[in-house]
């Protein structure tokens, strides 16, 4: 009889065990993001820049003074960019902004032209031909914008999709602009 | 002449056959590394059944990769540091998939027990 209730005590705590890992394991959130992904561990690819041509490096983009940058990556192939280019337009307004760009598996001409007919926001933009650039910085498509604390060399915010007037106010509250 | 020829004709065929037998083994390779990746992008396809812009640059890295000398292991776990543990299909051993691992000796073992000592106890009443 003694024997039979160890046994049912320690079936119990088995079942118990697994259920309560399982339920722990179903709250909680395993989303991955890739804030917080630190600019400078990122191997450094080398491109060229849109409009000078000139070879330079991924992390040259943030060769600046400013606190945060924007990232954008982008193509004129992709519909969602046209019509969230007039944000970043307006985005890039504001002085205290500073936006870089990823130009991602676009015919040169094509992005040029793009630039040409809605305006260009960016500082500088970065040939990404293959799309390994956007792979090192975690993206899974176009268009994709990241917010980088410049100082501190993290993602601290990424939006999926193109950023629409919700986005483009949330970006301002978070820069306190 | 004809015999510089000939063997200059072997030379090519076999530099050839090692080009191709080497094309060969990245291909296995890369496709066996992609058949182990999810696209993320997509609904229920792999790295190597996907043909979307996500898929194709995943998979010209891997290209990359395997021209640097990077084993396996070295390009798993570089996509998981960009795209987390969702990226691959087959979960690897780690804390927070031990007992994914583990429960099903768990079971195998408690199950081969019970079944052990039903066989026992029918070995005793005969």
């Amino acid at each position: 009889m003694k024997n039979r209730n160890i046994k049912f005590f320690i079936i119990s705590l088995l079942v118990i065990f697994i259920f309560t890992t399982l339920a722990i394991g179903l709250k909680k959130e395993s989303t991955y993001t890739t804030e917080n992904i630190n600019i400078e561990n990122i191997e450094n690819f080398r491109s060229k820049e849109l409009f000078s041509n000139e070879l330079i490096e991924f992390t040259s983009l943030f060769d600046q003074n400013e606190k945060f940058i924007i990232l954008n990556i982008w193509a004129s192939w992709c519909l969602p960019c046209r019509s969230e280019h007039e944000f970043l337009m307006k985005l890039s307004q504001n002085s205290d902004i500073k936006i870089v760009g990823l130009n991602y598996k676009d015919n040169q001409e094509n992005a040029k032209e793009f630039l040409k007919e809605l305006g260009n926001p960016f500082e500088k933009i970065l040939i990404d031909r293959k799309g390994l650039i956007a792979i090192e910085i975690g993206a899974y498509g176009i268009p994709e914008t990241y917010l980088i604390d410049n100082y501190d060399k993290k993602i601290i915010k990424k939006y999926i999709g193109p950023i629409d007037k919700i986005k483009m106010e949330k970006i301002i509250s978070i820069l306190k602009l | 002449m004809k015999t510089t020829l000939k063997l200059i004709t072997i030379f090519i065929i076999i530099v050839n056959s090692q080009n191709i037998l080497h094309a060969n083994d990245q291909n296995e390779r890369l496709d066996k590394l992609t058949k182990n990746l999810r696209c993320l992008i997509c609904q229920g396809q792999s790295v190597y059944d996907s043909q979307s812009d996500f898929a194709l640059s995943v998979r010209d890295l891997i290209i990359k990769k395997i021209d640097d000398g990077d084993n396996d292991q070295e390009i798993y776990s570089y996509l998981k540091t960009k795209y987390g543990d969702w990226i691959m299909y087959e979960p690897q051993l780690g804390k927070n998939t031990i007992l994914l691992w583990i429960l099903p000796l768990i079971l195998f073992i408690f199950g081969g027990l019970l079944i052990f000592r039903k066989a026992i106890i029918k070995l005793d009443k005969k």
